[in-house]
């Protein structure tokens, strides 16, 4: 189908980190089941550095391919650098989504924030608050 | 089976028949006037169309004046409803009834009528998707200018009881169209035996060509034009008329009505072979009637899972299927139809639409099986929805 990228369709075919974490240090769920997304990021933390990273995703093409690729770019990364991933960053690595996929990527940057949020709680570090997306009224879903 | 496309979306589109083809052709370069030209080339198009008026007249009982040939479909249905809508208007009537599992084409056209002043009760299905007759009855009232009920689902196959409703309206002198776009040419169709007042076909559903489709309209009613511009169609519908499409959706039309036996029995055997199939997977529900069903619709919904992902795993395996999830559609709510039989929105987000036609096989059908239940255990592997159901942490909707 010419509706997504090639990039889009090999992640989506063959997604990378696919599955869970035991014992993770963050865990970030976002979405709705009833608005038909769901991601799940499973993270694994080693002296500040990413070094590991799984997921989930209930959800279209765009969904897992974008969840694919955002465990992709912070995959060995410091979690600082892995704060600063955007949804652009990740449609633009899949060369693009169609216009009304574009929360996809959206939820996968915010699903990662999520996972990150949850490891600075776990651990108690500071960190600001104005950050993190309103996940409760989160953004990405059912848009 | 590997390189083959198995094509099991035949309520989107069909192949247009060799039939049909061979039909069409000579009316491209060798009999191209104008019907309505005077000199012989013309008057040899305008024959050739009164014939195919008249046999498409009587593949549904009707007579050839009562046809109107229309661009398919839903300038049918926009149509039939808009003219019904303008007499109730002029007579201050303003009240429409119609059903919530109808197409698009019915339910914007009555959106349109609402903002212009119109009342319009959409009646309500059940879990089966079938429309009850006595819900018409009682929701007729004097002003009621039309009742419009579609004759069989496009997505769920429900056959509706078209005949019942169409004796109701015809008793309390309302008005009756049915959208007969999924039933023409697969179940039989006879508009004075059924009660219909007006009824609208497209012609590639039926393996005819795309583009062309007609109007039924019963003697006395009037039509309103939607396109104007000329004299064709008794002033009803102006443009040139597409003959080559109306000379293939005559022939198409034909054969299938000639053969709705032979096919709905082997269709239908086959359906019921891939529901069977596809029933085997766990926490799976069919949509729509088991019994009052087109002969060539499957329709699932399976928990944890979402239908464009499993639509394109499915065409990775070269077959052709549609859903009624909301990414399908580039909207945000899935399924009409599927929302009004009752089902939430997480599981109609997880539905598979598969219409079979007479070309399907059983070794199609079996690969179909296989691979189905192959994607949806694959993407229930990767969804944390499901991982939440299996451990407890959801109930599951379907059983």
């Amino acid at each position: 189908m010419a509706l997504y990228s090639d990039k889009v369709m090999d992640h989506f075919r063959n997604p990378r980190n696919v599955g869970v974490i035991e014992n993770a240090d963050g865990v970030g769920e976002v979405g709705n089941a009833k608005c038909g997304d769901i991601m799940k990021i499973y993270l694994k933390i080693e002296n500040d550095i990413i070094v590991d990273v799984k997921f989930e995703t209930f959800g279209c093409g765009s969904a897992i391919a974008s969840s694919s690729m955002a465990t992709e770019l912070i995959k060995g990364k410091p979690v600082s650098e892995a704060m600063t991933l955007t949804n652009k960053a990740v449609s633009e690595a899949l060369d693009g989504l169609p216009a009304y996929k574009m929360h996809c990527s959206v939820l996968a940057e915010e699903a990662i924030k999520k996972a990150l949020q949850d490891y600075y709680e776990k651990n108690g570090i500071e960190y600001d608050r104005s950050q993190f997306p309103d996940c409760e009224s989160c953004a990405g879903c059912c848009g | 089976m590997e390189n083959k496309m198995i094509y099991l979306d035949n309520a989107a589109t069909t192949k247009t028949s060799r039939t049909a083809i061979e039909a069409m052709l000579p009316f491209f370069d060798s009999v191209y006037g104008n019907p309505s030209s005077l000199h012989s080339a013309g008057q040899r198009a305008a024959e050739a169309l009164s014939d195919a008026r008249q046999r498409i007249a009587r593949c549904i009982g009707a007579l050839p004046n009562e046809i109107t040939f229309t661009s398919g479909g839903s300038e049918a249905d926009n149509q039939a409803i808009v003219s019904a809508a303008l007499a109730g208007k002029k007579s201050g009537n303003n009240h429409i009834i119609s059903s919530a599992i109808e197409h698009h084409a019915v339910l914007h056209t009555l959106k349109k009528l609402e903002k212009e002043g119109f009342e319009v009760t959409l009646l309500s299905v059940g879990e089966k998707g079938i429309v009850d007759p006595d819900e018409v009855r009682k929701n007729i009232r004097p002003e009621t200018c039309l009742v419009t009920v579609m004759f069989a689902n496009n997505e769920i196959g429900t056959i509706q009881p078209v005949k019942e409703i169409g004796r109701i309206c015809r008793d309390a002198g309302v008005p009756f169209h049915t959208d007969a776009v999924q039933a023409a040419g697969h179940l039989d169709i006879d508009v004075s035996e059924q009660n219909i007042d007006m009824l609208s076909v497209s012609a590639h559903k039926f393996h005819g060509p795309k583009g062309i489709g007609f109007l039924y309209a019963k003697k006395g009613i009037r039509l309103s034009n939607i396109i104007e511009g000329g004299a064709q169609e008794r002033g009803k519908r102006a443009g040139t008329e597409n003959i080559p499409a109306i000379i293939g959706m005559a022939a198409a039309l034909e054969e299938a009505c000639d053969g709705i036996e032979k096919n709905a029995a082997r269709i239908s055997a086959l359906r019921d072979r891939l529901i069977d199939g596809i029933s085997e997977i766990p926490h799976s529900v069919l949509n729509g009637d088991a019994k009052k069903r087109l002969p060539g619709n499957v329709n699932f919904c399976f928990e944890g899972i979402e239908g464009e992902s499993l639509l394109l795993l499915l065409d990775d395996r070269g077959i052709c299927a549609s859903s009624g999830s909301a990414c399908t559609s580039g909207s945000l709510d899935p399924s009409h139809v599927l929302l009004a039989i009752g089902r939430p929105h997480e599981i109609a987000h997880g539905s598979l639409r598969l219409s079979l036609s007479e070309e399907n096989t059983s070794e199609e059908i079996d690969y179909t099986i296989d691979a189905v239940k192959e994607v949806v255990g694959y993407l229930r592997s990767i969804s944390p929805v499901w991982r939440d159901l299996i451990n407890g942490k959801k109930n599951y909707i379907v059983q």
